[in-house]
């Protein structure tokens, strides 16, 4: 079998004089060579301004700009003149809660979001509601780090206008019932915005079916250059909505005292954008698509599996949200009876693993777990059965480390 | 990485222990400091009556490194005058920059066991908060308020 991590320079690395073992893929993927391979080749032979020049240069780097965005587009399922560019996931989410719902939110209307939220799909929306009178409502797992049907008709009414929550928590790894909530949303006249950070490198999207209204990604957690990201939209909201930032490329004509501005996409895209990255964003989704979803997803599923296993073994880990593969991507949390998460990434650390510890940004949902932090393995479509064993192995030895026995 | 330097038995064990883990009656001096990076958050009391620790001890939670340091420190300050204790985290801040060493840390007693963390440096953080929010504490600062 084709070993992916083969196209990772950077895995072929020591970690503390052992194999490195990536498993902090919810933080931040590897690039692999086909991706670092795009943006170079972009850099050596058609960087220009994009949409600024008249010259040939200039216009083969707006199409790498425009067809990057129709391979984002077909990627994640969304016509290609509804995907707007941004840095990042953070920065998409800002741009749909300030341009969105600063424009259409008043006192009265509710906007409803999951606890288990990232601050990034959080703080903008606690902000907006803030300014606009709204009011900010919680969705709340279940005892098994659900969410439930239940929870969704308790709290969806006729006042909700947004209800925004992330596909896959980046804590539980649990996915949302994304079409549950669409419908019943939609049935009040409330807007759907999926934060998709967590779920697009692990499963196939198709947003259009999905019915949602907006979503937002990072470029970085599915295999491209840190600094590129991308938002959907559905064309008729991005169309009635104000622009986000302001400036340069946005505008169709500037006089003194008044602007008119460019079409959608267009209209959020101000100023030079990063068009190294968004053709590593391309290139990263043609990379996933090569290797293909059957595979991600068979193999991705097995290593989880295989790591609950063998924690559900240990009497002294404690798995957060229901510990099966089923309905779960890429993230398992977890906790070490008396050792701090942050002994715990040390201590695999010197083993060669790379975990993340810590409140993940996600501190509500902290606290309604009773807990300040935790641990957290995430996978990517390199990881292999011997990074499973790495963790599990190192499991033990942080609990011997501590003076606790394993 | 050296794993027995940085997690020898007088950290774990002061990590757990509850000797200083503890509100300190009439204390005059309260300040909290906290590690947003990975969320190691503690409560410093004290009780500095003509210029002397007269009592200390502190609530709160975090990796082992940030406890058994809070615990250590409280041990080397409690019966010292101010002068005293800025002096050792002087010295403590010295270990952590490998700018002290050998008898020099005697003074630290058991507080000298954390001298391993000069060479991990991501959780230098966690050594330090202790030793910096009595000095902040020493200093005068006062919460802040939102
Ligand atoms: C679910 C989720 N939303 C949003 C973000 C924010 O992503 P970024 O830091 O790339 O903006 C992350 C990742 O950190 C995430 O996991
Ligand atoms: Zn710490």
């Amino acid at each position: 079998m084709r070993r992916f991590s083969d196209d990772f320079p950077i895995l072929s690395q020591d970690n503390n004089g052992k194999r490195l073992v990536y498993l902090d893929n919810g933080a931040t993927t590897q690039k692999p060579q086909q991706v670092l391979d795009a943006v170079n080749r972009y850099y050596l032979t058609e960087n220009a301004n994009p949409h600024r020049g008249v010259y040939d240069l200039a216009m083969r780097a707006t199409d790498a700009h425009e067809n990057s965005r129709a391979a984002v587009a077909k990627f994640i399922g969304a016509p290609e003149d509804s995907v707007i560019f941004t840095q990042n996931t953070s920065e998409g989410l800002n741009l749909i809660a300030y341009s969105y719902g600063r424009a259409f939110l008043k006192p009265g209307d509710e906007v409803l979001i999951y606890v288990a939220e990232h601050h990034s799909n959080l703080v903008p929306w606690q902000w907006v509601a803030k300014t606009t009178g709204a009011e900010l409502k919680y969705l709340y797992p279940d005892e098994n780090g659900r969410l439930t049907v239940e929870e969704l008709d308790k709290k969806i009414n006729e006042r909700t206008k947004v209800v925004a929550v992330a596909h896959v928590s980046n804590v539980l790894g649990l996915e949302t019932p994304v079409e549950e909530i669409v419908k019943r949303a939609h049935a009040v006249g409330a807007v759907v915005v999926l934060d998709i950070a967590q779920s697009v490198a692990h499963m196939p999207l198709d947003l259009v079916k999905l019915d949602v209204d907006f979503a937002a990604l990072s470029g970085h957690k599915i295999y491209a250059p840190m600094g590129v990201g991308a938002v959907y939209g559905k064309k008729a909201l991005l169309e009635k909505m104000p622009p986000f930032l302001s400036g340069g490329d946005m505008i169709a004509a500037v006089h003194e005292y008044r602007t008119t501005y460019a079409e959608v996409p267009r209209k959020f895209e101000a100023g030079t954008r990063n068009v190294g990255g968004e053709v590593g964003l391309a290139a990263a989704m043609e990379y996933v698509s090569s290797v293909g979803w059957d595979t991600i997803v068979s193999q991705e599923e097995a290593l989880i599996a295989q790591t609950l296993e063998g924690m559900n073994v240990l009497p002294y880990v404690k798995v957060y949200g229901e510990a099966t593969a089923a309905g779960r991507h890429g993230v398992i949390s977890f906790n070490i009876d008396d050792v701090h998460p942050h002994d715990v990434a040390t201590i695999l650390d010197s083993d060669g693993v790379c975990i993340r510890a810590g409140h993940h940004c996600a501190q509500p949902l902290m606290e309604h777990l009773g807990i300040g932090s935790c641990c957290r393995a995430s996978f990517a479509l390199y990881n292999t059965e011997e990074d499973v064993q790495a963790l599990l192995q190192g499991l033990k030895h942080v609990r011997e480390v501590m003076g606790l026995g394993s | 990485m050296d794993l027995k330097e940085l997690y020898s038995q007088i950290i774990t064990e002061n990590s757990r222990s509850t000797r200083n883990r503890r509100p300190v009656p009439g204390a005059t001096i309260s300040l909290e400091g906290v590690n947003p990076s990975c969320g190691d958050d503690i409560t410093l009391q004290l009780r500095v009556e003509d210029g002397v620790v007269q009592d200390a001890g502190f609530i709160g939670s975090g990796c082992a490194i940030s406890q058994a340091s809070a615990s250590l420190m409280i041990d080397d300050i409690i019966g010292k005058t101010e002068e005293e204790a800025r002096r050792l985290i002087k010295l403590f801040f010295g270990m952590i920059k490998g700018e002290a060493d050998g008898d020099e840390l005697d003074d630290l007693e058991d507080a000298a066991a954390l001298q391993g963390i000069s060479h991990t440096p991501a959780r230098v953080k966690c050594a330090v908060l202790a030793w910096h929010t009595l000095e902040e504490a020493l200093d005068g600062k006062q919460p802040e308020e939102f």
